[in-house]
C-alpha cells in the first residue's frame, strides 16, 4: 500500500522507488482508492478535458458573471497578445489568460473543476495548459502534471486547509499555485525535491493573503488573484529548476501557512467584511449582500 | 481520517461559482430528494447564515432546485432549474432566515411535500469543497454525509429494532461501515442510519418494514455529484 502523510514521506517514496511524484500519487490512488491504473487515467483525462473547455470557451464567447463584476477579461488579454502588445511573454501571458478565463466561466455558472476550490480553479489549468502549448506536451504528460498537483493539494487538505473561510486566500489560490508550481517543475524535468521546493516558495510568497471577495461573490478580486497565482507559480518553478534550494521545506511552510491562516482576523476570511470588500467600492455591494 | 482522493483535490467537477454555495447546495438537495418517497409536489427552502446573505450571487437557489430535481453538481441544467421546475409543475418557495445565527453558516432546511401529501423536512449543511452533511430529519438531529450508501430506518424507540436491522442486512450480505441511532426522546421516534461501502440491494426495504416497529425506510445510494460514473 502506497500512502504518505507529509512531503517528507512523499520524497522518501520517490527516492526509494525512483519514482516521480505523479507516479507515487497514481499508485496511492490505485491502492487507497481501490481503482486500477486505467480507471484513474480515464477519470483524470475527464478532469483535463473539462479544464480545457473552461479555459478556452471565454476566448470565443465572453460571458458576464452572475454578480456583474467580471466578464470578458480573458478575451481582452488574448486580443492584447495577438496585437503583440503583451509584456509577459508566451508562457506567462497564456497562463494568465486561461486562469482568468476559468474564473469567468465559474462566475457565470459554467462547468469547472475545483482545483482545489472553485475560487482558485484557474491556476492549475492556466499554467499547465500554457505549458502544453509551448512545449507540446502529450496527454500522458498533462495527466502526470495533474497527479503531481494533486499530491501537493492532498497534503494541503490533509495537513492544513484549502478553505478561504478557514485560512484566507493564501490557502485557496496559494495552495492552487503551489500545486501548479510543483506540476510545472516535474513536467520541465525537475526532481521531486525541486517540485516541493517550488511549492514551498509559492506558499512563502503568498503567505498572509486575505480572502476578501467584494459582495461575498467569487469574482473580484478572485479572478485577479488567480492570475497572480499563476505568476507566483511560474516564478517559483523557475527558481527550483535553476537549482536554487530552499531552507524551509514544503511541510514547514504548509504548517506556517496554516498557523498564519488561523491567526487571520475573521474579517479577512471570506466574510466580505474586510480588505477589498471593505473599500468604498466594495461597500457599494454590502447592501446588495444583505438584500433578500 | 477518511481517504482524500486525488479527485477530491481536483474536483468536484461542478457548475460554478462556489463549491460550498452552489455545488454543496445542489448536493444537499440531491440527498434530500433521495430521502423523500413518492413524487415531489412542492418544496420549500429556508436559507440560513451565509446562504441567506449571498445566495443570489452564488446561484444557490438554482443549485438547490436543480438538486431537488436530481441534477448532479455538474449538470448545466442547474442554470435553468427555475424554469425547468415550473415546466414540470414543481412548486417551490425560497425563504431566508437571518434571525437564527447559532447555526452552521451554510445551512438550509428543505421541506418536501409529495403528491400523496407526505411531508418531510431535512436540514443540510454545506461544509466546503462540495462536502455536505445532513444534520436533521424532521425534528431529530442526525449526521450523515451521503458519501456512503445509506439506509435510514424510521422506527419506534423500542428494544429489538436494531437487532432486526442488523439481521436483515447481514442476510443480504451488506457490510456495515457505520451504524448510529438517533432519537427525539426516550420511547418515541428514532432514526437508525446505517452506512455501507456496498450498493444496497433494493429488496431490503420490504424486509425491514416487516417489523411493525419500523415506520419507514429510505435507501440513499451514493453517486450524487462529481460527474463520475461510479
Amino acid at each position: 500500500m502506497i500512502d504518505f502523510k507529509s512531503g517528507q514521506e512523499l520524497l522518501k517514496l520517490c527516492d526509494e522507488n525512483h519514482w516521480k511524484i505523479s507516479q507515487v500519487m497514481r499508485q496511492r490512488e490505485c491502492d487507497m482508492g481501490e481503482a486500477d491504473a486505467e480507471q484513474i487515467q480515464d477519470r483524470m483525462e475527464n478532469v483535463l478535458d473539462t479544464m480545457k473547455i473552461s479555459a478556452y470557451t471565454p476566448l470565443r464567447n465572453p460571458v458576464k458573471s452572475m454578480g456583474g463584476l467580471i466578464g470578458g477579461e480573458a478575451k481582452r488579454l488574448e486580443t492584447h497578445h495577438l496585437k503583440g502588445q503583451d509584456i509577459c511573454g508566451n508562457v506567462l501571458g497564456s497562463a494568465v489568460t486561461y486562469a482568468m478565463a476559468v474564473l469567468e466561466v465559474n462566475a457565470s455558472m459554467g462547468i469547472i473543476v475545483a482545483a482545489p476550490t472553485a475560487g482558485s480553479a484557474g491556476v492549475v489549468p492556466g499554467l499547465l495548459l500554457s505549458l502544453e502549448h509551448q512545449y507540446h506536451l502529450s496527454r500522458q504528460e498533462m495527466t502526470d502534471g495533474l497527479f503531481n498537483a494533486g499530491a501537493v493539494g492532498y497534503l494541503a487538505m490533509r495537513n492544513a486547509t484549502v478553505a478561504g473561510a478557514v485560512g484566507g486566500c493564501q490557502a485557496e489560490v496559494g495552495v492552487a499555485a503551489a500545486m501548479a508550481a510543483s506540476a510545472a517543475v516535474e513536467l520541465m524535468g525537475g526532481t521531486p525535491g525541486q517540485c516541493l521546493d517550488a511549492a514551498s516558495v509559492v506558499l512563502m510568497n503568498m503567505l498572509g493573503l486575505a480572502c476578501d471577495p467584494v459582495g461575498g461573490l467569487v469574482e473580484y478580486p478572485c479572478q485577479n488573484r488567480n492570475a497572480a497565482g499563476v505568476a507566483n507559480a511560474l516564478v517559483a518553478a523557475e527558481l527550483a529548476l535553476s537549482g536554487i534550494r530552499q531552507w524551509i521545506s514544503f511541510d514547514e511552510m504548509l504548517a506556517s501557512m496554516y498557523r498564519v491562516g488561523k491567526k487571520m482576523p475573521y474579517e479577512l476570511r471570506e466574510t466580505a467584511l474586510g480588505g477589498c470588500a471593505a473599500t468604498p467600492f466594495g461597500c457599494r455591494f454590502c447592501g446588495k449582500e444583505h438584500r433578500s | 481520517m477518511s481517504f482524500i482522493s486525488v479527485f477530491d483535490v481536483l474536483g468536484p467537477k461542478m457548475v460554478g461559482p462556489s463549491s460550498s454555495h452552489t455545488a454543496g447546495a445542489c448536493a444537499i438537495a440531491g440527498l434530500a430528494q433521495k430521502m423523500c418517497s413518492g413524487r415531489l409536489k412542492k418544496v420549500e427552502f429556508t436559507l440560513y447564515g451565509s446562504f441567506a446573505k449571498t445566495h443570489e450571487g452564488h446561484g444557490t437557489d438554482q443549485a438547490l432546485l436543480g438538486g431537488i430535481m436530481g441534477f448532479a453538481t455538474d449538470d448545466i441544467r442547474i442554470r435553468d432549474s427555475l424554469s425547468i421546475a415550473r415546466e414540470r409543475g414543481l412548486e417551490f418557495v425560497f425563504k431566508v432566515n437571518t434571525e437564527e445565527t447559532d447555526i452552521h453558516p451554510n445551512t438550509v432546511d428543505i421541506r418536501m411535500i409529495s403528491d400523496s401529501g407526505q411531508e418531510m423536512t431535512v436540514r443540510g449543511e454545506s461544509l466546503g469543497g462540495g462536502k455536505v452533511r445532513i444534520a436533521r430529519i424532521d425534528q431529530v438531529e442526525v449526521d450523515f454525509t451521503g458519501e456512503y450508501n445509506a439506509v435510514i430506518v424510521i422506527q419506534q424507540d423500542r428494544p429489538g429494532v436494531a437487532a432486526h436491522i442488523t439481521r436483515i442486512l447481514s442476510e443480504a450480505d451488506v457490510n456495515i461501515a457505520f451504524m448510529r441511532i438517533f432519537r427525539e426522546s426516550k420511547g418515541e421516534k428514532a432514526y437508525t442510519i446505517v452506512e455501507s461501502d456496498n450498493r444496497l440491494p433494493g429488496d431490503i426495504k420490504g424486509k425491514l418494514l416487516e417489523n411493525p416497529l419500523v415506520e419507514d425506510v429510505m435507501i440513499v445510494q451514493n453517486g450524487q455529484g462529481g460527474g463520475s460514473d461510479d
